[in-house]
């Protein structure tokens, strides 16, 4: 049995982003972004009876946010993957209500890393064998991959510039993005080394933020505010935690959960409008576009280039401006399912991709270890 | 090297085994690399079943599940197979690396002996012991530039 075509996103919203201020707690701006929700969906509160969550602050996230919601769920998941959590909790919740589990669930998140230090709140625990080493979580780790990916492929500083200004490009379509200056290749190449060969504008934001998804069956999907977004397939994958385990550090494991994703899906990636790729480093998008059939191995730094995945590129990538340019709360991946959702719908002013039905949303967690690929569609895509 | 450090490995009947068992279990697989690291060594596990070199150290074999894992000591000799230089306020560059050793395992640590920027991918390099605060930290040299 497939999950294709057996639920969709019937509600999205963001909180507040960016830098919210002190004393907001992250729960309260999970608060605002499912009272948002819910009114984009048309649903009260007390239609929710499925809850997915994953945090850095709650160490049972899906009790903390159905006691702050007053949400009394009989399905409960807290499937915690980092960033690609919310990608999960999305196949997860299809399948839930596929099997009659719940009918209507509410995915959120939210964070105020920024407001709260500008520190990265992250699963950061280190091996015994490797802590005396002092990479920098994880930012270290991706610049191994890159490192690696340069010297088999000769992908170049100059290319991940790219991914950076593509992105930015992007971001100043989109008035909710956190930052909207002109960025250049040479920015990027002369802003201050973090890792190497990963400087800080080859690296996400760290930005107040949080949103919520709400997902239900499509018959009740039909009869709701807005139209259904579907979802048309996903796979998940994961191969490793720690970046000495990780098999090839070139290939991640989005290599087997996009073409699980796209085989339920009955698509290929030649059928994509519209790529959320979670760039959480300017190698993410990288491995991404190869790892997700866009380009052959090797190639998506020459692919990411020359305003290929910029606005009115070949490949409509990040469109929101990405967890470069837009807005990266420590956690981003339910951020990619907004944006995605809104581009199907059409919703996106500026930046909207025309005609755009159908989108891939990728999900990256921990150091490139855990890869959630998810296929969303309009109703012409059934 | 095995007795010096009072384990216990490569038995072929079950009584034996049971004991190397015991062993294993009574032993943390990190205080054992701990131990190596102490004696001026770098140990790793190789599985009896499916003939892996395992490393970070386990309780079971993650490529075939067999609990019957072997220490080992490398001979020390690898290449370099990722780096970065990691710059934090106030320090200067330090190189953290994945090492891949010749018997078939990869580790992360560091590579000392040459400025952090210019440690490359596919750099020979040799394993030394470093002691720190918290106890002996394997780390490499450039193969050649040791005698």
């Amino acid at each position: 049995m497939s999950l294709q075509g057996r639920a969709a996103i019937v509600g999205v919203a963001e909180s507040d982003l960016g830098e919210v201020g002190p004393g907001l707690t992250p729960l309260d701006l999970i608060g605002q972004a499912t009272s948002r929700a819910l009114e984009d969906a048309g649903l009260e509160k007390g239609d929710v009876d499925g809850l997915f969550s994953a945090s850095a602050y709650y160490h049972m996230p899906t009790l903390s946010v159905g006691e702050y919601l007053g949400i009394r769920p009989r399905y409960s998941d807290a499937t915690s993957m980092g960033g690609s959590s919310f990608v999960s909790h999305l196949f997860h919740a299809a399948a839930a209500i596929d099997a009659g589990l719940c009918e209507v669930a509410l995915i959120a998140y939210g964070s105020t890393q920024r407001s709260a230090g500008g520190r990265l709140v992250s699963g950061s625990e280190t091996l015994p064998y490797e802590a005396a080493y002092r990479p920098r979580y994880p930012v270290s780790m991706y610049a191994l991959a890159a490192s690696r990916h340069m010297h088999e492929y000769g992908t170049t500083r100059e290319q991940l510039a790219e991914v950076a200004v593509a992105a930015r490009k992007w971001a100043k379509l989109n008035p909710k993005a956190f930052v909207q200056g002109d960025l250049s290749i040479e920015d990027v190449l002369d802003s201050r080394m973090v890792s190497s060969p990963l400087s800080v504008l080859d690296c996400c934001l760290v930005t107040d933020g949080g949103g919520a998804v709400l997902v239900t069956g499509v018959g009740r999907a039909q009869a709701l505010r807005k139209p259904p977004v579907y979802l048309l397939g996903v796979g998940e994958a994961h191969w490793h935690r720690n970046i000495s385990q990780m098999p090839d550090l070139t290939v991640s494991a989005a290599a087997e959960s996009g073409p699980r994703a796209y085989r339920m899906a009955k698509i290929g990636p030649e059928d994509v409008d519209v790529a959320m790729l979670y760039d959480a480093f300017t190698i993410n998008t990288v491995l991404f576009l190869e790892d997700l059939g866009f380009c052959e191995k090797g190639e998506g730094g020459a692919f990411a280039s020359g305003g290929r995945i910029s606005p009115g590129g070949e490949l409509a990538v990040n469109t929101n401006g990405g967890g470069l340019s837009y807005n990266h709360p420590g956690m981003y991946g339910l951020l990619l399912l907004v944006e995605a959702t809104r581009q199907i719908r059409g919703e996106c002013g500026e930046r909207q991709v025309a005609d755009a039905n159908v989108a891939l949303v990728h999900g990256n967690g921990g150091v490139l270890s855990s890869q959630v690929s998810a296929v969303l569609g309009s109703e012409e895509t059934l | 090297m095995s007795s010096e450090l009072g384990l216990r490995g490569g038995y072929a009947n079950g009584e034996e085994i049971a004991v190397a068992h015991r062993d294993a279990a009574a032993g943390a697989p990190a205080e054992i690399y701990r131990r190596y690291l102490e004696g001026g060594t770098l140990g790793f596990q190789r599985c009896r079943d499916c003939s892996s070199a395992v490393f970070y150290p386990r309780v079971l074999c993650p490529v075939c599940g067999s609990i019957f894992l072997e220490w080992r000591t490398s001979g020390g000799r690898g290449v370099v197979y990722a780096t970065t230089a990691v710059y934090r306020r106030n320090e200067e560059p330090y190189n953290v690396a994945l090492v891949d050793l010749e018997e078939g395992f990869r580790m992360m640590s560091r590579v000392e002996g040459i400025p952090a920027e210019e440690v490359g991918i596919g750099l020979r390099v040799r394993f030394e012991v470093r002691g720190e605060e918290d106890g002996p930290v394997a780390v490499f040299v450039p193969a050649e530039s040791t005698g």
